[in-house]
């Protein structure tokens, strides 16, 4: 037993690469699936059969059917569209007001700053998903007020992190040279102060997907976010909720398939952390 | 230190005022009519004229703005347009609820992190330290909304040693407790496993080894005490966090806290109700971290407010 040696399958993947590696496979797979879910998936995700509702999982539908026959795996694959769509739109929106809110308040500090970093403060001063959940019931349930909630909530993170960066490089020497020289205000931020933020900024955008995904579904899973007949994984959830004594199958399967993304995408963000040593 | 404990309180109020106000504006962004969303579309004039005055919908928006925050100062949160009882008396009927919710979360994730942290801090690079930190990565991938599920449907409903939902003994929180504190106790354990690799390279642990201490002596005493700093910032910020998870979680175990009362108001349109369990969520969660950041003060000096 002493002489047991556990055999590493990615033994050829170099050490502080391998999270990323796994990630990267997990994420590339549910693209993949997302990407080819009318071929993949063996029938409709809104084809119905009442009279087999709540089956449970056989040879003809893996996953079984939801109280309304539904073909779980067929949903849960296309369900991947709506969550990795959610996740990618709003960490790109987000990111994007995030890394202009936090050029502006961290390059020209004063009064700019103290007002951006402020409202950043109130913001922050709701935990979690509260916000998103508030203006989910002002603004009501569907798939745009869904990633409008999200990315109102997301980019104060982005801009901090921004800011915060910016603030550390500014009197750094390169870029005290590029101002001396007269480089404008715009070239310096974009060309000399991104360039060099662009690694923790990675590593946040890609948690950063991992919790938007998180946060749709737990909004369609209370019932804010994407409504029926389209699959998201979280309404799916809610759905199975109701089943939990004899189908069982409506929450397992949709829940797994969150579980796996999130995973992958944290992978994929520990993986980038990792390799570029970032500090988060 | 008393500068920036001085400096963090001047802070804390404007975010309350801010908070306040973003609140005031959740009636005011409702797309129509709000009085009509909320008695519904045939309700008669008279009674939708009602509510419109009792809410001070009436007035101008500036004046219902002065208004909404001098009664909110005053601890006046309106009446709920269904119970017609006081929106305060009724957070405060179900706070406890979420209290205690999450004191235990809090409990149940301390005593499943930091022994997990320290192990595998000690056995760093080991089968142990990869398997408990993949545990933990896990644990911050499993939404709590489809864990709570899967524990009823484990421990509910096939092994029947623990009640679905409600609140009663220690039996009906056991469930929700872990629900919650999942998430938490996994990033809790990879704090304590960074903070403890941190702490064992460091000259006192070597003195104290060298002393002749107990392994367990210098991993308690030396390097823990001194790794606990950061755990414990993180221990507080995501503790006021654990109030958004309630949300989720008293819903799922339908546990009577100011969460499934949040709920509740979105479902029945019952936005003054709504309002007051935003309002108290988020000044609980503003004052939980301004605690945690002048504990933080207290207990590591060196910090400046920057």
């Amino acid at each position: 037993m002493s002489n047991f040696k556990f055999h590493d399958p990615l033994s050829w993947v170099p050490r502080n690469s391998k999270l990323f590696f796994i990630g990267g496979l997990i994420i590339v797979s549910i693209l993949l699936a997302s990407l080819f879910a009318p071929i993949i998936a063996p029938y409709d995700p809104t084809d119905q059969n009442l009279y087999e509702g709540l089956d449970p999982p056989d040879y003809k539908h893996l996953f079984g059917r939801d109280k309304l026959g539904r073909d779980i795996l067929s949903r849960v694959l296309y369900g991947s569209r709506i969550s990795l769509f959610v996740g990618i739109i709003v960490v790109s929106v987000s990111s994007i007001i995030g890394i202009i809110v936090g050029s502006l308040s961290g390059y020209r500090g004063g009064r700019v700053d103290e007002i951006i970093m402020r409202f950043c403060d109130i913001l922050l001063a709701f935990p979690g998903i509260l916000l998103a959940i508030a203006i989910m019931s002002v603004l009501g349930p569907n798939l745009t007020n869904v990633i409008v909630a999200l990315c109102i909530t997301a980019w104060v993170s982005y801009a901090r992190l921004i800011r915060g960066q910016i603030l550390s490089l500014r009197e750094r020497e390169f870029i005290l040279a590029v101002d001396a020289l007269g480089g404008s205000s715009y070239r310096i931020i974009l060309k000399h102060l991104l360039p060099n933020i662009l690694s923790p900024l990675i590593v946040e955008a890609t948690f950063g997907i991992a919790g938007a995904i998180i946060a749709e579904s737990g909004l369609s899973f209370l019932g804010l976010g994407v409504q029926p007949p389209h699959p998201s994984w979280g309404s799916m959830l809610n759905e199975g909720r109701q089943f939990l004594l004899i189908a069982p199958h409506l929450t397992i399967f949709p829940g797994i398939a969150i579980m796996i993304t999130v995973l992958g995408f944290n992978f994929i963000g520990d993986g980038i952390r990792d390799l570029m040593d970032v500090k988060r | 230190m008393r500068n920036y404990i001085i400096k963090r309180v001047i802070l804390f109020f404007p975010v309350v005022l801010g908070v306040v106000t973003l609140v005031f504006l959740i009636i005011h962004l409702v797309p129509g009519d709000p009085v009509e969303l909320m008695l519904g579309e045939n309700a008669i004039d008279s009674d939708k004229e009602k509510l419109r005055r009792d809410l001070g919908l009436d007035q101008p928006i500036a004046e219902q703005y002065l208004r909404f925050i001098t009664n909110t100062f005053r601890g006046d949160l309106g009446r709920s347009i269904h119970t017609q009882k006081p929106v305060l008396l009724l957070i405060i009927e179900r706070f406890p609820a979420t209290i205690v919710l999450t004191i235990c979360a809090i409990f149940v994730s301390l005593i499943l992190s930091i022994p997990l942290g320290i192990l595998a801090a000690y056995k760093q690079y080991s089968l142990f330290d990869k398997a408990s930190m993949f545990i933990s990565l896990m644990g911050i991938s499993i939404p709590n909304f489809w864990l709570g599920p899967l524990l009823i449907i484990l421990f509910s409903i096939k092994l029947g040693w623990l009640p679905v939902s409600g609140r009663g003994g220690i039996g009906h929180i056991i469930l929700p407790s872990i629900t919650l504190g999942t998430s938490l106790s996994a990033i809790l354990a990879r704090m304590t496993r960074s903070s403890m690799i941190d702490s064992l390279k460091e000259e006192y642990v070597i003195t104290a080894r060298a002393k002749g201490l107990s392994e367990n002596a210098v991993i308690i005493k030396h390097a823990l005490s001194n790794a606990a700093i950061p755990v414990i910032t993180i221990l507080g910020l995501q503790s006021g966090a654990l109030l958004s998870g309630a949300i989720i979680t008293e819903t799922i175990f339908s546990w009577p806290g100011i969460g499934r009362l949040t709920i509740q108001a979105i479902n029945t349109r019952d936005y003054p109700l709504l309002q007051g369990c935003v309002l108290i969520i988020s000044l609980s969660y503003v004052v939980v971290n301004l605690i945690t950041d002048i504990l933080y003060v207290y207990f590591d000096p060196r910090i400046k407010y920057e």
